[in-house]
């Protein structure tokens, strides 16, 4: 079966091989063919649990093992380390674990290799808003293997104790819960919100989200910019006011996730916005945090309605420049299948791709967050996806610490923004 | 026949002088070729490929299908240019003014606690060797983690803000995040001046205090005309290395305050920010600049101020060269000299710890 597959494979690589294509020389897209062993070129996996993954894969398949490579912690640091070895065309690396954003990056560069849809047969059964961040113009480049959604973490204690028996749904529910749970003597010294605001990566998933949320788009669908709309200037303009009447406290302009994790943890916050992993530490009865069991989880609140979430995550994807390729797509297939990732969570608390492990029932009851989390998820946008993403985000990142500081007025920056952003979308 | 007269025939004294001098070269050579060898490849090749880099572009164009064309384009000097105009030279400016403001302001700081240290750690007291260890341990701790120690002190709810009562924002943009930066700078960094000015006071005899003691001369006077005079090769070795590091300073601002802060970003940022988005060719013209930078000031310091780093080389040729002469001029003690070219290379290793 697997002798047919790489044959059919090979037929197809030399089908759509010469097109004459200038460019696109050296690793024509879509030649997944050879067998034998692989590398997994990952970031460091705090998790303890991808060598267990691994190990499950290597005792099926004692001929094609996978061998982890560990890279550093920092996603930066990861990112480098493999255009260093793109640029050098090293097979040392056959899988790469990639955060959402590079897929554009490393695809236009052709570091990474097209993968033809009909290879990976549960692409179907994936949020399909992760499996956007796998593809490049269309075409997928990668199989997404975890997920991320930001979450809404709200005070129930005190928002029950202020006669608010609901999570907010918009930003006005959200400060109306606020100016209630902040008259209440038990929230002396607190303030209602915060995200991540320091001038990093954080900056640009809270920004998009506002936007997002608001109705307005950084990079519409025609992969232009489209910044320097009513709807952007919405969203801006929400978290600029906010900073200014105190509903955010002034410390969160140098807030990441840790830090505003903290505030949430120590009683500072009755809102926060973050991802799941806070869930299981803000839960913690050793001490850690003084709001074990008294906070609840739900979707991003947005203008009208629900928010739009920005999406995170890994995608696996094969190097462009590595051996035995058909092992390689094997590989990220077991590894994206249904038992896998579903071992993972329950190890990990990693959010899967898998639309049905949200629903598991056991699953839920050991993360009562899957069910808003899903909603999250399903209802995310990926942040733009453009070739130039460290220049991309460095100019958002700009504008909206620019506004949020006071510098800079919401639609100046905007329209700053937008020019920006011409210059390098426009290639 | 007659091609083999020529090597008979001084058969006596000077073909024997010739084949000695022939054979010390040969193994001259031969010794000094693996050294050269290294040298070519770590020091010169990268140089040369930098400088060759600079010159050429790539990557930055896409093709129908949206995938980047590959290969260099040679584009001159244009790398060089695109750093003084518009946009970028707005930023880059910025980032040469605040090079020069970190170098100027942290090493004076540095230099008048380095020797505040110095002379603390020559004093014989009971504990000395205690302090002189607690003074030293700053520079032992690497700048990244200093930096995350800053970072943790300056934080919003951080020692920093508990001690002063208030809430400042360090990292955010502001003069406030430049004297973050100074201050974790000057932590680290005015031990290492303290050690240098510290090998220097040592090799000061003894007699000339007794002396000065005898003259009737007062501390103040002690200082200013005998020790400040005799320490001061080992000082200037010290400052000269502080500038140059504080030139290229990159981690600290980085880790301290974050990239893309317009108030701390320096040179090395620059270049590290053009490499990290994969555009070789102008970060190498921006490592370019920040080394002719780097050259020019430190040539400056050695014209100016005479500080020697290779003083005792010049000064074993006697007469030879100006370089002898100056050096002569602007040394007074032999002695403090050659402490000053050991410490220099005691610290030329350790600079990088």
């Amino acid at each position: 079966m697997a002798v047919a597959g790489s044959l059919a494979l090979l037929a197809t690589a030399c089908g759509s091989g010469d097109d004459g294509n200038s460019s696109s020389g050296g690793s024509s897209a879509g030649s997944l063919d050879g067998r034998g062993p692989i590398t997994l070129a990952s970031g460091k996996d705090t998790s303890g649990n991808l060598q267990n993954q691994l190990n499950a894969w290597n005792a099926a398949h004692p001929n094609e093992k996978v061998e982890l490579k560990e890279l550093p912690e920092d996603a930066d640091a990861q990112r480098q380390q493999m255009v260093q070895n793109a640029q050098a065309q090293s097979d040392s690396y056959s899988v790469l674990v990639m955060d959402v954003v590079w897929t554009s990056e490393f695809a236009a560069n052709q570091w990474i290799t097209q993968i033809p849809e009909d290879k990976v047969p549960d692409l179907g059964k994936l949020l399909p808003a992760t499996v956007e961040t796998a593809k490049y113009r269309d075409k997928l480049y990668a199989v997404p293997m975890t997920s991320d959604g930001g979450l809404l973490y709200y005070r129930n204690d005190l928002l029950a104790q202020a006669g608010v028996n609901q999570a907010p749904k918009t930003w006005d529910e959200m400060k109306a819960a606020c100016t209630k749970v902040l008259a209440l003597p038990a929230a002396k010294g607190m303030s209602c919100y915060s995200g991540q605001f320091e001038k990093y990566e954080g900056l640009t998933v809270n920004f998009s989200e506002a936007v997002n949320s608001a109705g307005g788009e950084i990079v519409g669908k025609d992969g232009k910019p489209n910044v320097n709309t009513p709807e952007a200037k919405a969203g801006l303009e929400e978290l600029v006011n906010d900073f200014k009447t105190g509903v955010i406290p002034k410390a969160a302009i140098t807030y990441k996730e840790e830090e505003s994790r903290r505030a949430f943890q120590d009683g500072k916050l009755v809102f926060l916005r973050n991802w799941p992993y806070v869930y299981a530490l803000a839960n913690k009865t050793d001490g850690s945090s003084k709001v074990a069991g008294k906070f609840a989880v739900a979707p991003l609140p947005g203008k009208t309605g629900a928010g739009v979430s920005s999406l995170g995550g890994h995608d696996y994807a094969i190097s462009s420049f590595a051996k035995n390729k058909a092992t390689a797509i094997d590989f990220i297939n077991f590894m994206a299948s249904e038992e896998r990732q579903k071992a993972n969570v329950e190890k990990t608390s990693q959010a899967p791709t898998w639309a049905s492990l949200y629903d598991d029932a056991g699953l839920n009851k050991q993360f009562p967050y899957l069910a808003p989390l899903k909603a999250s998820i399903q209802n995310a946008q990926p942040r733009p996806r453009v070739v130039k993403y460290g220049d991309v985000t460095a100019a958002i990142q700009q504008a909206a610490y620019d506004s949020l500081s006071g510098k800079t007025q919401p639609d100046q920056a905007l329209s700053d923004l937008q020019t920006k952003l011409q210059s390098l979308i426009t290639q | 026949m007659t091609a083999t007269t020529p090597v008979t025939a001084p058969a006596t004294e000077p073909k024997r002088k010739q084949r000695f001098d022939e054979g010390t070269g040969r193994l001259a050579a031969t010794l000094l070729s693996p050294t050269l060898l290294v040298l070519g490849v770590v020091v010169l090749f990268p140089i040369i490929s930098a400088l060759r880099e600079s010159l050429f572009t790539s990557g930055q164009h896409l093709d129908a299908n949206g995938f980047v064309v590959k290969g260099e384009t040679f584009v001159g000097l244009q790398n060089y240019a695109d750093i003084f105009r518009g946009e970028t030279g707005t930023r880059f400016w910025n980032a040469f003014y605040n090079t020069t403001f970190f170098t100027v302001v942290c090493v004076v700081l540095e230099t008048v606690l380095g020797v505040a240290m110095a002379l603390i750690m020559h004093k014989a007291f009971k504990g000395r060797g205690i302090v002189r260890a607690s003074i030293l341990v700053p520079w032992a701790i690497p700048t990244v983690i200093s930096a995350l120690l800053w970072k943790w002190i300056f934080q919003a709810d951080g020692v920093a803000n508990a001690l002063l009562g208030t809430q400042i924002l360090w990292s955010t943009e502001g003069w406030q995040s430049k004297l973050s930066v100074v201050l974790a700078d000057t932590w680290k960094t005015a031990p290492f001046i303290g050690l240098l000015v510290l090998a220097g006071l040592q090799t000061i005899p003894a007699e000339v205090y007794e002396a000065a003691k005898v003259d009737g001369a007062n501390a103040w006077k002690t200082f200013t005309r005998i020790t400040m005079p005799l320490v001061k090769p080992a000082l200037l070795v010290a400052v000269l290395f502080r500038i140059l590091d504080t030139l290229r300073i990159f981690d600290l601002p980085f880790v301290l305050v974050g990239p893309h802060k317009d108030s701390v970003e320096t040179l090395s940022m620059l270049a590290y920010d053009e490499a990290f988005n994969t555009r070789f060719g102008p970060a190498a013209a921006y490592a370019t600049v920040l080394f002719v930078y780097i050259a020019l000031v430190a040539y400056l310091f050695v014209k100016i101020l005479g500080a020697d780093v290779i003083g005792e080389a010049r000064a074993k040729k006697p007469g030879g060269g100006k370089g002898g002469g100056r050096w002569k001029r602007s040394n007074a003690v032999k002695a403090s000299a050659s402490a000053a070219v050991t410490v220099s290379a005691a610290s030329g290793s350790g600079r990088n710890i």
